[in-house]
């Protein structure tokens, strides 16, 4: 026998003799049949620990490449508006914390001044004070909340405890004048539900000075971080003309270069009366809108500290009979005290027919109060424009062709706040 | 030192409808010379208790009163900050309300369309991307149909769900139960 290997070098007989097949199957290439293709399917949400509360997103994978997706809210819808329908006046104050609640105090105050605008009534100065000190302190809070989470969802863990440790503080703040933390439900219509404890303001002065220090830190510790740089920048690009499309408002238009702040361009309150700067980005990415926030704080700290300067004692409700819960010495020492208490329960004020689209700068965006009434205890249409609704909707845009964690970054970065957005 | 509380402050709620009075003016003006036929009725904050102008306008010609409004006027009204509807429970029973801003001047102005049950609006998504949602929320909790609307679906409802809850005459109590979540739309995820 010949020791000959037959067919030259690999074993393999000389290619002119026949070719060789690799029977692979043929792939269907049918477009519309996206099963058959590499492309998955994936419910992100509704609930799932990058989802901030009960969103959906339906999305369409190519690897990790969203390439396209929808998105569905409403798992949190709890009739908000129909309540407000059949409700008094009073009684939805403690409905309006529920919207947006990283900062109760602001929903609050805008709903009081959407009320006290159809009524024409006049809150006292020392008020207006520290309604304002309460909203700015809830949006630093929100902001804290916001960029901490956000940080928090790219794995920056101790920024976040730094910002979370502060915003406690404020809450006990705020636990001092309404003796909640949450859901504080502090304004009533025409004024506030009690008066600032003594040394109230001291207290405000040296937690804004804190936090400007605290504020300063979590910006060393996070800004120039090279990976959290390269998580940001250039990611969930949303430019002018797409915010103006989608109606952005507030720190995530501000980040794509829009200078629109209802605070000095609508002012309300005492606004005019302090100083503030109203910081805008450039790029409209995530890393923007982190540090307009940012700078946002710090804006928001300043104005606390100058309205605890300027801040005067006085009433803290307007005298205005029909809005005026009567005082307990009264009610329970006067009959004609304890009808009105009763009155004022039972039956609830009367708002005169009118109309009034009441906005003011919450958190996140414009917040506004469309209230139309025809008279009576209960409004004929209370609208409720949250700002998240409309940032939700850009979603889908600024996740395209993004891959599934930027699309966490962009949904911490635009603040989605469920309570407000499913109402 | 206290203030006396009726001293009026005239900060409280800004000097916002005296403000823009010149330019309201100016603009409906203009808006009923270029489209009178649309416009059925202007309402003025002095006349009526209302904080702006409102503009009532014919159904059919919404989209260009619209689009003027959002680029033909001086200080055009270039954001759509609200879209909603009310129930008035008479006929025409429907009002459909744009609230628009205007990001240049901070001016605002309202929109409004009657509608008898069972009428069609034109969707103005063409304008403005983001009337999707709004002009959604308002079919779910109305019932009022948008024509050209790309996806015109519930929103904060199940689709399945059943009537249109914002209406007056929708009852306060009640249940409609799903064994399951509603299914991924597989055709909206197609390019």
């Amino acid at each position: 026998m010949e020791n000959q290997k037959p067919h030259g070098e690999f074993g393999l007989p000389p290619s002119e003799n026949y070719t060789i097949t690799v029977d692979v199957p043929e792939r269907d290439h049918d477009p519309d049949d996206l099963w058959k293709d590499s492309r998955v399917f994936v419910n992100i949400g509704p609930t799932h620990p990058a989802m901030h509360g009960a969103l959906r997103m339906c999305a369409r994978l190519n690897g990790e490449t969203i390439e396209k997706s929808y998105c569905e809210f409403g798992y949190t819808h709890r009739a908000k508006e129909k309540l407000g329908e059949n409700r008094t006046y009073h009684n939805f104050i403690v409905y309006t914390d529920r919207l947006n609640y990283c900062s109760a105090l602001i929903n609050n105050v805008t709903y009081a001044m959407a009320v006290e605008r159809l009524m024409g009534i006049q809150v006292p100065e020392r008020a207006i004070w520290i309604r304002m000190i309460c909203s700015e302190m809830a949006r630093v809070i929100d902001h804290l909340i916001c960029v901490g989470v956000n940080a928090l969802d790219l794995g920056a863990f101790s920024f976040f405890l730094y910002g979370f440790h502060q915003r406690e503080e404020a809450y006990t703040l705020i636990e001092k004048l309404c003796g909640a933390r949450l859901t504080t439900s502090y304004t009533r219509i025409g004024g506030l539900m009690q008066d600032a404890p003594s040394g109230w303001q001291k207290d405000v002065k040296s937690w804004v000075a804190r936090t400007r220090e605290v504020v300063r830190e979590m910006d060393q510790l996070l800004t120039n971080n090279r990976i959290w740089c390269d998580r940001t920048q250039g990611v969930g690009v949303f430019t002018k003309e797409q915010c103006m499309k989608y109606s952005y408002s507030g720190p995530s238009a501000r980040a794509a270069g829009i200078d629109r702040d209802l605070r000095r361009d609508q002012p309300v309150m005492f606004y005019r009366n302090v100083e503030f700067d109203i910081p805008t980005g450039k790029n409209g990415d995530v890393f923007d809108r982190y540090m307009v926030r940012m700078a946002e704080i710090h804006q928001s700290l300043n104005i606390i500290a100058q309205c605890a300067d300027k801040i005067q004692p006085g009433p803290v409700w307007s005298e205005d009979k029909r809005v005026r819960i009567p005082d307990k010495g009264v009610v329970f020492n006067t009959m004609e005290g304890l009808i009105h208490h009763f009155k004022f329960f039972m039956t609830g004020f009367e708002v005169p027919p009118g109309e009034a689209y009441t906005t003011f700068e919450a958190a996140n965006g414009e917040l506004g109060f469309y209230i139309v009434s025809k008279g009576g205890p209960r409004a004929h249409r209370m609208r409720i424009r949250g700002p998240s609704v409309w940032h939700y909707q850009g979603l889908s845009e600024m996740s395209q062709g993004a891959k599934i964690a930027d699309m966490v970054a962009n949904l911490g970065s635009i603040n989605i706040i469920a309570g407000e957005l499913d109402r | 030192m206290t203030t006396d509380i009726r001293t009026p402050v005239p900060t409280v709620y800004g000097d916002f409808g005296k403000k823009y009075q010149a330019l309201w003016k100016s603009q409906i003006e203009a808006l009923q010379a270029k489209l009178g036929s649309a416009i059925q009725e202007v309402r003025w904050p002095g006349a009526y208790p209302t904080d702006v102008p409102i503009i009532y306008v014919v159904s059919s010609s919404i989209l260009s009163v619209l689009q003027e409004l959002k680029e033909g006027v001086e200080n055009n009204y270039d954001f759509l900050s609200d879209l909603t509807a009310t129930d008035e429970e008479i006929e025409p029973r429907f009002e459909v309300i744009y609230n628009l801003a205007s990001v240049a001047s901070g001016s605002r102005i309202r929109v409004k369309v009657r509608l008898r049950e069972g009428d069609e609006i034109p969707s103005a998504t063409g304008l403005w991307t983001g009337a999707n949602w709004a002009e959604r929320e308002v079919w779910d909790m109305f019932g009022i149909k948008f024509s050209g609307h790309p996806d015109l679906r519930r929103i904060l409802m199940d689709e399945r769900w059943e009537g249109h809850p914002l209406r007056k005459d929708y009852p306060l109590r009640g249940y409609q139960i799903f064994p399951d979540t509603q299914p991924i739309h597989v055709e909206l995820l197609k390019d």
